[in-house]
């Protein structure tokens, strides 16, 4: 069953059934294959919905084993990614900022299971992982990182500025808050252009108690945009725990007329269950505020060691109760749709496709010089713009 | 405590203690003769920053991770400690709210330090900085002045990105009401961060990320608490007589390396920090651009409507007769920051950049061909 639906291109890596592996496992002889059933499965949530004027969807959440095994293959290739990031960056390959994502893996793969790619995200500056869920590489994610001609960016923009438009991601902002007015003007564009999408804008704890998501949400509240808010509370913006930040720290009440659902943020299950209910709550109703409870291992940036204002017990305690891999691989292995084996088979092999894209990008080279030129504006008409020396350096604009 | 031969003109030294005549002299000679100190611009800022909260129980301090963290960038390390959480106070990020915030507590006669985590989060608060604080004083008679320092980390750091390296020294300094100072040595970022407080005006201070770990000999004078430096003056760094280059902040240190190039060639140049970019000290510069006859100036920030466009209009309307050759301007390039190594460094001007515009200014080519 399994082997007849193997054939995947790349770009359609994440949605494929596990065909490697499946082949593997048949190679070695295990007598039952990896399951690739889409046999519905009714799973439900760790905890229910808090909901806020609004009713709550139900705890009991759709799914079928492939999806589960693509949960897990997906959020691990996230976690790989993240933690090979952080090398890089410590071998000073990746420079700047780097803010990285593990641990909170199962809001975007969730969001995605939801979704399809006519609805639009938007995020700040930890997108490494969102950018991935939308369909970028982990080729043109490493070369963005180190700065080559092989990033989605072209390596003009680094780690906070990634993007993929024909999948409706639009960034990647280095500027915490500015998304979210910004993701009410996709939903804007949407609504003008009557195509039944929604879109879906991310901030965290600290950005929540920006004036001007209050100010946008306000004017989409007044004219009944489809757009999601979605608060990825990891409980620190930076080294500012949320109660010294923000009065009230229930980010799915703060929209008050806008209603709100609080969603466990490490169960993709959950996640998944929320951003459907929130996609048809919009298209019909305006904005909703979805709060996602989860957390970040690292700290805030590689320059933060993430352990001045929250304990190392912390961490290591959501580690082991709330990670959102191992949640799925409990629920994979408790219904027996994969052995441990496989699925360490599944994580082996997805560390050699990091590692070989990471070898890859490096081999990608830098920019070209007169890049530093491009893409100033769509259309220049022709004015010279200037480098450091004015009379040594200079473009036409095209 | 150091003993201080002479002190430097401050305003309202209420906090100023002087010194003189408490000590024979013979023990400030002995003070002289130790070896000199070094101390980083980071150490310099925090125990300026320190002293003057010591000295006027109406200095506090705002600004995210300036508390509990200790400073984003290690600014402000210890004075959570030292002067409480009333004083220094760790605010969420919503730079329009605090700032506002600030400029309110200004108003009614304290004297905040807002920190800007970077100078690219100001433009959340521009608002606030322009409208409520620089004119204040104006429209309002003189009735509410703004006694307000805005700091914090500004223009290129390393890999940043676009969205946080902009210089905003130009944006600032054309605003009327504002006082705009950018330090590069330890001994300017003591002296200007102190006068900045003291001042009654608001003050836009403009450090640098990568100034902040560099270590600068400071002299006895300059550790002593009453140190303080004037607004709106210039000092020329290094002397020469060929050719004017003025920078500020980073850039002061490539041009004394361009300077040093520069001499082995046989050309003398005169090196400017400008310490203060409104007021702008232009009796200095050009009084040395009527002894060169050259001037080169240096930014990193976008070359347009920039600081140096009004150095060069300054001297040409005050100097034009002095100048032998057309004004150089190395500048950012003019286009937005890009990540990669490579192009970063294109777009930020390097050494090289400034020795090859002074050359020119000579009618010097870089090329080894002479000419009669």
């Amino acid at each position: 069953m399994a082997l007849s639906h193997l054939s995947s291109t790349r770009s359609n890596r994440f949605l494929r059934p596990l065909a490697a592996a499946a082949a593997a496992a048949a190679a070695s002889s295990l007598c039952r294959p990896i399951s690739t059933s889409t046999e519905p499965l009714v799973i439900e949530t760790s905890i229910p919905f808090t909901p806020h004027k609004c009713e709550p969807p139900s705890r009991s959440v759709e799914t079928n084993p492939q999806e589960l095994l693509t949960f897990f293959r997906d959020m691990a290739t996230m976690r790989r990614m993240e933690i090979a990031a952080d090398s890089l960056y410590k071998a000073k390959l990746i420079r700047g900022f780097c803010h990285l994502y593990d641990g909170q893996e199962a809001v975007c793969v969730g969001m995605e299971a939801s979704i399809n790619k006519k609805d639009c995200i938007i995020t700040a500056y930890r997108d490494h992982c969102t950018f991935l869920g939308r369909g970028g590489t982990l080729l043109e994610i490493f070369s963005e990182l180190m700065g080559r001609q092989g990033g989605c960016s072209k390596g003009k923009g680094g780690s906070m500025h990634f993007y993929k438009k024909e999948s409706g991601f639009y960034g990647g902002h280095g500027i915490v808050g500015a998304q979210v007015p910004l993701g009410c003007g996709l939903a804007f564009a949407q609504k003008y252009n009557k195509d039944e999408n929604v879109t879906f804008a991310l901030y965290g704890d600290g950005a929540a108690n920006q004036g001007q998501l209050f100010e946008a949400l306000n004017i989409s509240a007044l004219w009944d945009l489809p757009i999601i808010l979605v608060c990825e509370n990891n409980h620190y913006g930076m080294g500012t725990a949320e109660w010294r930040a923000a009065k009230s720290p229930s980010y799915y009440k703060r929209g008050d007329y806008v209603p709100g659902l609080k969603v466990d943020g490490m169960d993709v299950l959950a996640v998944k269950q929320a951003c459907k209910f929130a996609k048809e709550h919009v298209l019909k109703n305006g904005p909703i505020i979805l709060e996602m409870d989860t957390y970040r291992y690292h700290g805030h940036s590689m320059s933060d060691p993430g352990s001045t204002y929250r304990t190392r017990d912390e961490i290591s305690g959501v580690r082991q109760e709330r990670d959102p891999i191992e949640r799925v691989r409990k629920l994979v292995l408790g219904h027996d749709l994969a052995t441990e084996k496989e699925l360490k088979d599944i994580e082996k092999e997805i560390r050699k496709e990091v590692d070989e894209a990471i070898a890859k990008a490096k081999e990608s080279p830098m920019p070209e010089p007169s890049e530093l030129f491009t893409n100033v504006y769509v259309k220049g008409f022709g004015t010279e713009s200037f480098g450091a020396d004015r009379k040594e350096l200079r473009a036409t604009l095209p | 405590m150091w003993g201080i031969v002479g002190q430097r003109a401050c305003r309202h030294g209420s906090s100023a203690m002087s010194l003189q005549g408490t000590r024979p002299v013979i023990h400030a000679l002995r003070s002289f003769s130790t070896a000199a100190k070094e101390m980083t611009v980071r150490d310099a800022l925090n125990s300026a920053i320190d002293e003057e909260m010591s000295a006027d129980p109406k200095v506090f301090l705002m600004g995210e991770e300036v508390g509990e963290y200790q400073g984003a960038y290690k600014i402000t390390k210890g004075l959570l400690e030292k002067y409480g959480p009333d004083r220094v106070l760790d605010t969420p990020i919503t730079e329009a709210g605090f700032t506002g915030i600030g400029v309110g507590a200004a108003y009614h006669g304290l004297k905040p330090i807002v920190e800007f985590m970077t100078f690219n989060f100001s433009m959340q608060a521009i608002d606030h900085i322009i409208n409520s604080a620089a004119k204040s004083n104006y429209m309002s008679a003189g009735q509410i002045s703004v006694p307000i320092v805005f700091r914090g980390p500004n223009g290129a750091a390393a890999g940043v990105g676009a969205q946080h390296s902009q210089c905003y020294a130009s944006w600032y300094a054309s605003c009327p009401g504002l006082k705009v100072l950018a330090p590069y040595s330890s001994e300017d970022a003591r002296g200007l961060m102190k006068a900045a407080i003291r001042d009654p005006d608001p003050v836009v201070f403009l450090e640098n990320e990568l100034l902040y770990g560099e270590s600068f000999p400071v002299s006895a004078e300059v550790l002593d608490s009453s140190f303080c430096l004037p607004i709106g003056k210039a000092k020329i760094e290094r002397e020469g007589k060929d050719v004017t280059i003025t920078a500020f902040s980073k850039m002061v240190g490539y041009a004394l390396k361009a300077a040093e190039i520069l001499s082995k060639e046989g050309i003398s140049a005169e090196v400017i920090n400008l310490r203060s970019i409104r007021p702008l000290d232009r009796a200095t510069i050009n009084n040395s651009v009527r002894k060169t006859n050259r001037l080169v100036t240096v930014e990193e920030g976008f070359p347009q409507h920039g600081i140096g466009a009004e150095i060069c209009a300054s001297v040409v309307e005050d100097s034009f007769e002095y100048l032998d050759a057309a004004i150089e301007r190395i500048a950012g390039a003019d286009v937005p920051m890009p990540y990669a190594a490579n192009l970063e460094r294109l777009a930020v001007p390097q050494v090289e950049d400034i020795v090859r515009a002074a050359k020119r200014t000579c009618y010097r080519s870089s090329s080894l061909a002479a000419t009669a």
